[in-house]
């Protein structure tokens, strides 16, 4: 029970250069087979850092010396209320602040995009010896701020609306379980500040075509009482873009894929099970017009459960 | 609940496929030109380099009731007859203007190639080759004096190309097709105007002989752009055969004026060797004055230090030096120059929204059409709206242009004489919010650009005047804001800038068309 209220947490990666692709990208539990149990409201800080040193310009791997080693750090706040026992509202903010280490361009800083997720969890049967659960899960996101989109590798964000929908399975059977998740980010086009760009042609515009993407996700591990720990692996590519020529700078509508592999744990603090610690760690090992980024990340969460509270209050008269 | 997730996954659909990302590209908007005036005494108009518009010889054209003249009138009628939507839009596309489309292709040639080259394994860098030009680094790296430069030679050209042509037409008084035979489709605005030579034939033959020089590498994209223009003027009833053949013919002929003038114009040698490069700062040294480095990893050679010996094309090189050069900046060791870079260190630390936007406004930097590119926009955007006819939009382009590639001439002398370094060479806290140029910084190359461009452009378009004048400021002002050069750079920028845009301003009061 105590482990169903506050087991999900958390996967914020977010990389730099691209930073928030997907909604599958910071926030509680938007990617996890787990939900809140109704009346349950668990939130919390995290914070996080990511760099790379190399990128790939297109496909092919290097590191530029006018720039050194790009950083990420992140704040952000998360949260995740269980509206029924099927049905969370899930949300997400971040603070991030770039940097890079050499040459002369000044890092970027500000809150990025507000993210929002309902989640459903539309069937949970036993099979075999374990249960299946299937999820839907929508999402959107804005930016919050009017940061600077145009202005790669250092931009917080990359500006655009994006609503995603995203399927996934879970399957737990013992201690041990496995989640997959594909999705589907529709991203709106953005505005820049400018009147006219190139892309592999002239526009002359100051709206900018951002490819829509698709994501996947895979999960592994364990997951009981009080710990989750497991091992992550997904990928991120745009349906769209056009490859960086050579020794150009990025574009907020690059063709932008990623593969990485990562490490999440959760432990609830056995002195007070509604708190819990989480954190992560990854690396990129594919990618094409992006950073290769390895970070890690960590919060602290606290479950509030408002519905004991109504139990209590209500019940308190009638003894 | 059943409900709610239902009307959610409803919502959510239609939010999917209700929204288009179709983007509106302004240039694809602009009307088919329809002159005001037809300007038929252009002819008499000064050129440039032209000793007089019959310069270049012209045949006489065959009569309009010759049987070959006939079987012309009829290329028309087979190709207007099997007329698809996608062909009438590549005639109303280039109905907007030949000048005007030619020049988009410019600026698009131009964005391609405004890429610096990467280094070699040894940290020296390579220069493209005219010779090898599909080779890394692809020749040109059109770089603003690149462009600057390539902007004037084609407008200039074109400028020419088109008084010799109205020459033509007046001498040769040969109607339109669609006046011959007034059974004739046009897809067109109908003029009076003679339409032997062509004008658009015109401006097809000197812009592909001056680019086969300028982009050498790019000829299959440019002879596909020439040969759909050229079909779009014969579907669109507006020009027979014979009509395109003699004006490509004379404005090839003309290129070659300008080919051996550009051969010759020293842009050649303004890369400069080891030698020359060590000079410039070794004189600097000796001035007293610390000299500009590069603050590029590995440290990269400026950029084309020698550009402003490059040949002038509004006032002569000593002028350049009497009348235009800039006084000297501050100096490295006054007062005035720490105030003037800490002035630059408030701006890296304090941006704002308002001044980032008008940083990445005008920036205009690598991958991009570059300023003079940006101001070629400007006025193309409002000449779209004066209906200038085809020989007046070359006059004023060429007016624009020559004015910005004399401000490139002249920024860049007093760049390389003045070997001034950069705010964040003086002061390395000062971070910038666009790319930091690999060239000395005084004086700004925008301000120079904007200041000429504004000048001239208020001339054409008088009630514009001040608009420009607003532009320019804020493109120069934006470089201060991006925190890459001092206030001084930017002013006496402008002040340069506009003393250039004067001398445009000499010669358009003189060459007949006003």
């Amino acid at each position: 029970m105590k482990q169903k209220l506050i087991s999900n947490i958390i996967k914020p990666v977010i990389f730099i250069w691209l930073l928030v692709i997907t909604g599958a990208v910071s926030a509680q539990t938007d990617i996890d087979g787990l939900m809140m149990e109704k009346n349950a409201f668990c939130v919390g800080p995290m914070a996080g850092y990511s760099s790379w040193k190399n990128y790939w310009e297109g496909t092919l791997k290097r590191d530029n010396a006018n720039l050194g080693t790009v950083s990420a750090t992140q704040f952000s706040i998360m949260g995740n209320y269980g509206l029924t026992n099927k049905l969370n509202i899930l949300f997400g903010l971040p603070y991030i602040k770039t940097k890079a280490s050499a040459g002369q361009l000044k890092g970027q800083k500000g809150l990025q995009d507000l993210a929002l997720w309902v989640k459903w969890k539309a069937y949970s049967e036993k099979i075999g010896s374990g249960r299946l659960s299937l999820f839907l899960i929508g999402g959107y996101s804005l930016p919050v701020s009017d940061y600077t989109a145009d202005f790669l590798p250092l931009s917080i964000g990359l500006e655009s609306k994006n609503l995603s929908v995203r399927g996934m399975a879970d399957y737990q059977r013992g201690s041990w379980f496995a989640t997959v998740s594909g999705t589907y980010v529709r991203r709106s086009n953005i505005k820049i500040d400018r009147d006219a760009y190139y892309t592999t042609e002239m526009h002359y515009s100051n709206e900018v075509e951002m490819p829509d993407m698709a994501a996947f996700n895979f999960r592994s591990g364990y997951r009981d009482k009080g710990l989750i720990a497991e091992a992550t692996a997904d990928n991120m590519t745009t349906l769209g873009g056009f490859d960086i020529t050579r020794n150009n700078m990025p574009f907020p509508s690059n063709k932008m894929s990623v593969t990485r592999i990562g490490f999440n744990f959760k432990y609830d603090m056995p002195f007070h099970p509604n708190l819990s610690l989480t954190g992560n760690a990854f690396t990129t090992v594919a990618g094409r017009n992006m950073g290769q980024s390895s970070g890690f990340n960590a919060g602290i969460f606290y479950v509030l459960d408002f519905s004991k509270k109504e139990r209590k209050n209500s019940s308190n008269p009638k003894n | 609940m059943k409900k709610l997730h239902i009307s959610i996954i409803f919502a959510v659909s239609v939010l999917f496929y209700s929204c288009s990302k179709d983007i509106t590209e302004t240039n694809l908007e602009y009307p088919v030109l329809d002159p005001a005036s037809q300007d038929l005494n252009a002819g008499t108009w000064r050129p440039i380099l032209l000793t007089g518009p019959a310069e270049f010889s012209v045949p006489a054209p065959i009569s309009t009731t010759s049987p070959d003249y006939i079987i012309q009138l009829n290329e028309i009628k087979s190709y207007q007859a099997n007329i698809t939507s996608k062909e009438r839009k590549i005639v109303n596309y280039w109905g907007a203007g030949a000048v005007l489309r030619w020049n988009e292709i410019l600026r698009e040639l131009v964005a391609l190639h405004n890429l610096p080259p990467y280094q070699n394994p040894d940290g020296t860098y390579p220069v493209p080759s005219p010779n090898n030009p599909l080779a890394y680094p692809q020749f040109p790296f059109a770089n603003p004096p690149y462009a600057a430069r390539a902007y004037a030679y084609v407008a200039a050209a074109q400028y020419d190309a088109l008084v010799a042509t109205w020459h033509y037409k007046t001498l040769f008084n040969r109607s339109a097709p669609y006046n011959v035979d007034q059974s004739l489709n046009t897809l067109l605005p109908k003029s009076n105007i003679p339409s032997y030579p062509s004008e658009d034939a015109a401006v097809i033959g000197v812009t592909t002989e001056l680019l086969k020089l300028l982009f050498p590498g790019d000829q299959e994209f440019i002879q596909q752009k020439a040969e759909e223009h050229k079909k779009a003027r014969i579907l669109s009833g507006a020009n027979v055969r014979s009509d395109l053949e003699a004006g490509e013919a004379l404005g090839r002929s003309i290129a070659q004026k300008y080919i051996t003038r550009a051969r010759g114009d020293r842009a050649g040698a303004a890369v400069g060797t080891p030698a020359q490069w060590a000079q410039l700062e070794n004189d600097c040294i000796a001035r007293g004055e610390a000299p500009w480095m590069s603050l590029e990893s590995p440290k990269r050679p400026p950029m084309l230090p020698l550009f402003g010996r490059v040949r002038t094309f509004l006032f002569d090189s000593l002028t350049m030096v009497t009348s235009i050069r800039p006084p000297a900046p501050p100096s490295t060791s006054s007062q005035q120059f720490k105030d003037e870079t800490n002035e630059v260190l408030y701006y890296s630390q304090n941006p704002t929204t308002e001044r980032m936007k008008i940083v990445h406004f005008w920036a205009d930097g690598v991958s991009t059409f570059t300023p003079p590119g940006h101001w070629n926009l400007i006025a193309a955007n409002d000449f779209v709206k004066q209906r200038f006819s085809e020989v007046r939009w070359a006059r004023n382009m060429a007016l624009l242009n020559m004015s910005l590639m004399d401000a490139a001439i002249a920024c860049w002398d007093a760049k390389f004489v003045y070997y001034n370094p950069r705010p964040s060479q003086a002061d390395p806290r000062i971070k910038t919010l666009t790319g930091l140029p690999n060239f000395p910084s005084y004086i700004s190359g925008h301000s120079t650009f904007s200041g000429a461009a504004a000048r001239i452009l208020g001339h054409i378009i008088r009630s514009r005047a001040n608009d420009y004048d607003n532009m320019a400021n804020e493109a120069s002002i934006s470089r201060l804001y991006g925190a890459i050069h001092y206030r001084s750079d930017c002013e006496q920028g402008l002040i340069t800038g506009r003393k250039i845009g004067d001398y445009a301003i000499a010669r358009a009061r003189t060459d007949g068309a006003e």
